[in-house]
């Protein structure tokens, strides 16, 4: 399995010069650091030979008159490496991306294409040539061997199987550990040094045993690269995946109606791209640029502002009164985010619940771009079992409790958790998703507390009393009144006697059994503590008697009804 | 009468033809008085729903079970057990690991009851109706109380008062909401409390609401179960109606006091209930000779 490595040698020199090939003639610095204490970072052959080295500092190169001095361009280094990456890629789909100047790669079936190996590394180093940049470009077996081929050898090299010592020998041990930079492989280079070993071939000679002692297991690993025999395996840059789509429209768009049909459009793309890449998503953001939007409109964490530069109009003429005018174009953005409990890849429910969110959520202004992105996550592989009962199918599940959050508000559907706490009303709703595996932990806590609450049974931190008739948990429960009811109430030996409430007409008649009262209250040291006496009261009513949780609140001093014990 | 041989013999010398049958049912489909008439193999026959416990014995032995694939009522005043028998179902019904949704038309649910009833809150679908806070009628006018009230066939133009016009609009949501519910499908339980709305506006639900319900859960293993105070569904196929017959109340401590003394109210113990069922209506069998049970939801003392 061959292998070939692209190398480019003073690659930030190279970066610039294919920016401007014109400088290619003549010697060429790169300057890096902030003035006044620039220092040189890379030399072209040219300025290497008038004798301009890494580190001098600005003021000692200027003085070499032909010499051209540029700023070290990040920005141009980057896109220079992509531009080679994508380069490497026309030639094979296994690319390992080692370091910004240097690709590995698989080439194995080439030949069909190419025909001999040197024909395939002058194919290669032809296209490096053609995108303005000078490289080297080594083939071995190996990824390594290659690798220090390239760094070693100008121009093209091709080192059979079987002949990687004997090509390498010549080489410096400095190409072990070009680029690397680390303090280890310094000391372990001054080492070599002071041993007297000069070139690979001195260092494969060595002992390994001897070397491993002295050198340890990195000394071990350069003398393998020296000896070409080192093998591993080839990690080959996987691109980012990134699903969006967008779109900038010439008129602004108004309605959500003509909105919909292009948001159908842009899903139906991403969900097919996901697909291919057996993908499925579970989070969707939508980005919409609003024109001439109003941040007010917008919540706070949906909408940003962004202040754009629009044109710049200069007079045409010099006047003493012209005036440069810079019109800005107020902009703002308007993002929603759609989050899934399970991946889905139906572009039809993507769109139904992105209409039922902008109708929700209007952006409030007339959008004249559109921004989707999908989060793409690995498909759901559910195995339903065979006897398990059925449950909602997510993707039907999910409209409709989008629906129905248009309908009674996101705040009240759900499904509840209770909050560890005394305080009354201690839940919180969250997203339903209905689980399938066989599990019932609930029953166990709900027998203990049950128990719990027998045992003690005196303690009236519970709503309930529980029953177990024949061996059956039966419970007595709550109706909540929400809000409570405010009651008036005539207090006689200490205890209600007559009860009424104007929201519940019903609650207007004397008392005829109380029970209580049962003192609660907590969180006395946080800045909303609440304390309570609890009273359980039975009141005649047309249709019979009904009992009525009645609570003092000791902060207010005022009584509420919060509840019928149905 | 004798049958006719397959093959004909000296007691019988014609023999039975399997043509025979198709020819006597157009001969009477012919005949223009028996033209309705439709061979037996051809009727369909609705076979029997299933039935599911409700969580308490005694109203499973009166009632059979709960059946799938048709609306159950129960209907009761205030204290009479509807929502001890309500918690009783839920728990049932996620504890045989079924999704359920729970259509709260007073938003009267009381988790803590829940869970000491074994409800598993994971399993259930909780809908909160009436009014919330990031509703706000500000933004959707076409939802004021008046229209929504109007939408689902009140008439507003009699004097109700805004808290009954809130009802209303609790109800009309619960109405859409288990429209949503039932055409989603999936649930094995899908409960509608309409507990707290009172006999008036629950009678004005439009008969074809309850009608459409009805048809959406046929031949569905979902349950419709509604709670109410008042019988309003006429179409139900199992009819309960609930009474508290008394109450279980407590002494504390346990130890005995002297008769003569009043016992304190902080003595006291509201313990339970003692509940009267009754099966008004059965589509799936006869009216049983019993057709009233009483339960009680007492605690064991000591």
């Amino acid at each position: 399995m061959p292998f070939a490595c692209i190398y480019v040698p003073g690659f930030p020199v190279e970066a610039i010069l294919r920016a401007e090939p014109e400088l290619r003639a003549q010697a060429l610095a790169v300057l890096e650091g902030k003035a006044p204490l620039q220092k040189v970072f890379a030399v072209n052959e040219k300025a290497r030979r008038d004798g301009i080295t890494s580190g001098m500092t600005k003021i000692q190169v200027e003085a070499c008159v032909q010499l051209a001095l540029r700023e070290r361009s990040l920005l141009q280094e980057s896109a220079t490496h992509a531009v080679l990456l994508e380069c490497a890629q026309g030639f094979s789909p296994r690319v390992e991306d080692l370091a910004a100047d240097t690709f590995v790669l698989d080439i194995t079936g080439l030949g069909k294409l190419f025909g001999a190996l040197p024909k395939i590394a002058r194919e290669i180093a032809k296209r490096i040539s053609n995108i303005g940049l000078q490289c080297n470009v080594a083939v071995a077996a190996n990824p390594d061997t290659a690798m220090l081929a390239a760094r070693g050898f100008d121009g093209v090299t091709v080192i059979p199987e079987g002949r990687e010592a004997e090509q390498l020998g010549c080489l410096p041990v400095e190409v072990l550990c070009a680029g690397e930079g680390d303090p280890e492989s310094e000391q372990l280079l001054e080492t070599l040094h002071r041993w007297g070993i000069r070139n690979l071939r001195d260092l494969a000679a060595l002992p390994e045993v001897a070397l491993s002692e002295r050198l340890g297991r990195r000394g071990l690993e350069w003398q393998r690269l020296a000896r070409g025999a080192s093998s591993r395996t080839l990690v080959p840059f996987e691109p980012p995946l990134i699903f969006e789509e967008a779109i900038e429209l010439e008129h602004p768009v108004v309605l959500l109606e003509p909105l919909a049909i292009l948001l159908g459009g842009m899903l139906e793309q991403l969900c097919s791209r996901l697909q291919a890449h057996a993908l499925a998503t579970q989070e969707l953001r939508l980005e919409l640029e609003l024109e001439n939007g109003c941040i007010e409109d917008c919540h706070p964490e949906q909408a940003c502002s962004v202040l754009a530069v629009k044109d710049l109009d200069e007079t045409p003429h010099r006047d003493p009164a012209s005036r440069i005018t810079i019109s800005a174009r107020r902009a703002s953005l308007f993002r929603r985010t759609l989050r899934l409990p399970l991946p889905l890849l139906d572009p039809r429910t993507f769109l139904k619940l992105l209409q039922l969110d902008l109708n929700a959520h209007p952006p409030g202004a007339p959008i004249v771009k559109i921004h989707l992105m999908a989060e793409p996550t690995r498909p759901r592989a559910a195995q339903n079992g065979f006897f398990l009962p059925p449950s909602p199918e997510p993707e039907k599940l999910e409209l409709t409790m989008a629906k129905i959050a248009g309908i009674v508000g996101e705040d009240r559907v759900g499904s509840l958790e209770l909050l560890d706490t005394h305080r009354p009303e201690r839940f919180e709703m969250q997203h339903f998703t209905p689980c399938t595996e066989n599990e019932n932990p609930r029953r166990g806590f709900t027998r203990i507390h049950a128990d719990q609450a027998n045992q003690k049974s005196k303690t009236k931190d519970s709503s309930v009393s529980q029953c177990l008739h024949g061996g059956e948990d039966l419970v007595t429960a709550l109706r909540r009144f929400r809000p409570r009811a405010a009651a008036t109430v005539t207090i006689h030996d200490g205890k209600p006697a007559h009860v009424s409430c104007c929201k519940r007409l019903e609650i207007n008649s004397e008392v005829l059994w109380t029970a209580g009262p049962w003192r609660l209250s907590g969180d006395w040291w946080e800045h909303n503590g609440w304390a309570r006496d609890e009273w359980d009261i039975a009141v005649q009513e047309e249709s019979g008697i009904a009992l009525y949780r009645l609570v003092r609140d000791l902060l207010s001093g005022k009584w509420f009804v919060e509840g019928t014990y149905d | 009468m004798a049958l006719f041989p397959m093959i004909p013999n000296a007691d019988h010398p014609v023999a039975f033809d399997s043509k025979w049958p198709t020819q006597i049912a157009e001969r009477l489909a012919a005949h223009p008085q028996l033209a309705q008439v439709v061979p037996a193999s051809r009727l369909e026959v609705r076979p029997v729903p299933e039935m599911v416990s409700c969580g308490i014995r005694e109203i499973d032995a009166l009632t059979g079970g709960l059946p799938r694939g048709c609306l159950t009522e129960i209907c009761g005043g205030a204290s009479s057990g509807r929502t001890s028998l309500l918690l009783a179902t839920l728990a049932a019904a996620t504890q045989r690991q079924e999704a359920c949704a729970l259509v709260d038309g007073s938003d009267a649910f009381d988790p803590v009851s829940a869970e000491s009833a074994g409800v598993q809150f994971e399993r259930v679908l909780w809908v909160r109706c009436g009014q919330s806070k990031s509703n706000s009628p500000q933004k959707h006018p076409s939802a004021t109380p008046a229209a929504s009230a109007k939408r689902a066939g009140f008439d507003t133009e009699k004097k109700f008062g805004s808290k009954q016009i809130e009802k209303g609009v609790a109800v009309e949501q619960a109405l859409r909401v288990t429209d949503l519910l039932l055409q989603s499908g999936g649930f094995g339980l899908v409960i509608i409390d309409l507990g707290d709305v009172t006999i008036k506006i629950a009678r004005r639900i439009p008969l074809t609401s309850w009608f459409r319900f009805q048809r959406a859960v046929e031949r569905t293993p979902t349950v419709l179960f509604v709670v109410s105070q008042a019988p309003c569904t006429q179409s139900a196929a199992l009819l309960v109606r609930m009474k508290t017959k008394s109450l279980a109340v407590g002494r504390w401590p346990l130890a005995p006091t002297r008769s003569s003394l009043p016992v304190p109210s902080h003595a006291q113990l509201f313990e339970g209930l003692h509940i009267e069922g009754e099966i008004l209506r059965s589509r799936m069998q006869r009216k049983p000779s019993q057709s009233v049970i009483v339960f009680e939801t007492a605690s064991r003392t000591g």
